[in-house]
């Protein structure tokens, strides 16, 4: 008996147990996603990230206000909230402390906020971000907003998990050749200036646009690992493409100003994203690199029950005495034989 | 497949405004490697519990200097209870009198600190709380 049936008919507790299940690789927990599996697929995910500091838990805090705002109780959308925060790499501790700016969310039922904490991922989210979405997903919240780890410039995962990637930015953190660089600015669905009501927002938003109009538009196909998701398209779907550029908003969180504009204009993206098949096209993007780091994780787990520890070791040793190299070291590894 | 983590709520219900010990014990916890949700000031005892919920914790950590401890730890343990985390262990830090320590004893709280607590020992009772409880019912 799993939390799946449990979390169908609402059971907060129960959600809040497997997403715990589902962040400790308990088997309990995958059998209860595999439940819930085709359940999700419904929600609108929304990334937010920029660096620290940069206020991406207020912009947070006030999207779901705005969303829990409707009075019409039949539209109004249930919001699931996930926030990551950085794990320490030398304890594994990890202070969550999204939850201080988003107090106003207390006390709503149609709010779930849960904290995670990074694990030692690299990439801005947690290697269980995607499993704990899907569970929140399959518990019914409409909109899910996924907030990353205050991040630099290549914590970039959220683009390959949301729909819609919110980027902030904020007044005084960089010139414009911070602005023309590869990475977090380009996986920008939507570009924030947030803090508006400080000096310098005007060459913030200027290095942003100026950035954005020196580029060459092109549609988002994810350069990974490994060659990206073909999938059949017709020449129809392929003339009808249209490149979204990314809108510049200003908002104040902390004052809630802009953040109509912004919902508006997260509420455009989706639309353009269902209207161009950019949906689906990210959800096969999602589910991809969702499948490829589970299928990672456990060849390495299966290969490491397999191999000796004692090998692994005296192997790692001859390494660092420069007797052979991590290639040599990997190619013997893989046979199952000593070097 | 991944090692057991320990989660811990730090909050400050009611009213007064001092949030450093709070902050000393959450830094503790990080650095002896439990994951801890730090939620401020200002707590209701509603917010608390609905934290403790979402977050699934294993242990709640307190922090009240304003005295108010007698009106507001009896109801933390009701709202836990009545969203059923009976499990989940409740430690306090702060101004506590001697003599309300065996009254708050007696509703549950596994633990109560005062000014000059070593965060070892501190450390060392939220693990044992935690994982004695843990082999407890493994067993």
């Amino acid at each position: 008996m799993t939390l799946a049936a449990p979390i169908i008919e609402g059971n907060r507790l129960a959600l809040a147990r497997l997403l715990t299940q589902i962040e400790n690789g308990i088997p309990d927990g995958q059998a209860a996603l595999s439940e819930l599996f085709p359940r999700t697929g419904r929600a609108h995910l929304i990334g937010v990230t920029g660096a620290p500091g940069t206020g991406k838990s207020t912009l947070v805090n006030q999207l779901a206000r705005f969303y829990r705002r409707e009075e019409d109780e039949s539209t109004r959308k249930r919001v699931g909230i996930v926030a990551v925060d950085p794990s320490s790499p030398f304890t594994g501790g990890a202070i969550l402390g999204d939850r201080v700016r988003m107090q106003d969310l207390a006390g709503d039922p149609g709010v779930f906020i849960r904290s995670m904490a990074s694990r030692g991922s690299l990439g801005g989210l947690a290697s269980a971000t995607a499993g704990i979405v899907e569970a929140l997903d399959a518990a019914g919240y409409d909109v899910i907003l996924i907030e990353t780890v205050g991040a630099g410039q290549a914590e970039v995962d959220i683009a390959r998990l949301a729909h819609t990637t919110i980027v902030i930015e904020a007044p005084g953190l960089g010139d414009d050749i911070q602005a023309i660089k590869a990475g977090i600015l380009e996986i920008a669905d939507l570009l924030v200036v947030n803090k508006a009501d400080r000096p310098g927002v005007d060459a913030t938003e200027r290095a942003l646009r100026s950035s954005l109009q020196l580029g060459h538009p092109v549609e988002r196909v994810f350069r990974h690992h490994r060659p990206a998701a073909a999938e059949p398209e017709s020449e129809t779907t392929r003339a009808e493409r249209k490149i979204w550029s990314p809108p510049i908003l200003r908002v104040t969180a902390t004052e809630g100003i802009g953040i109509q504009a912004l919902a508006e204009s997260v509420q455009q993206h989706r639309q353009f994203l269902e209207e161009t098949g950019g949906w689906q096209r990210r959800e096969r993007v999602r589910l991809q690199s969702e499948l490829d780091g589970m299928l990672q994780a456990a060849l390495v787990a299966r290969w490491h029950a397999q191999v000796q520890d004692q090998l692994y070791q005296q192997t790692l040793s001859k390494i660092v005495s420069r007797e052979i190299s991590p290639w040599q070291a990997v190619k013997a590894l893989l046979n199952g034989g000593a070097v | 497949m991944s090692e057991r983590k320990i989660r811990v709520l730090v909050a400050k219900p009611g009213l007064d405004g001092h949030d450093r010990g709070a902050k000393v014990i959450a830094r503790a916890l990080r650095d002896a490697g439990m994951e801890v949700i730090y939620t401020g000031l200002r707590q209701t005892p509603e917010m608390i519990a609905e934290s403790a919920l979402q977050e699934d914790v294993d242990v709640v950590g307190l922090s009240i200097l304003s005295g108010a401890h007698m009106a507001l730890m009896p109801r933390i343990f009701e709202l836990l209870q009545s969203n059923g985390q009976d499990d989940v262990k409740v430690f306090v830090g702060g101004i506590i009198p001697d003599e309300d320590v065996p009254r708050l004893m007696e509703i549950g709280v596994a633990g109560v600190y005062g000014p000059g607590t070593l965060t070892e020992r501190v450390i060392q009772d939220v693990r044992q709380s935690v994982l004695g409880a843990a082999e407890n019912s493994a067993a």
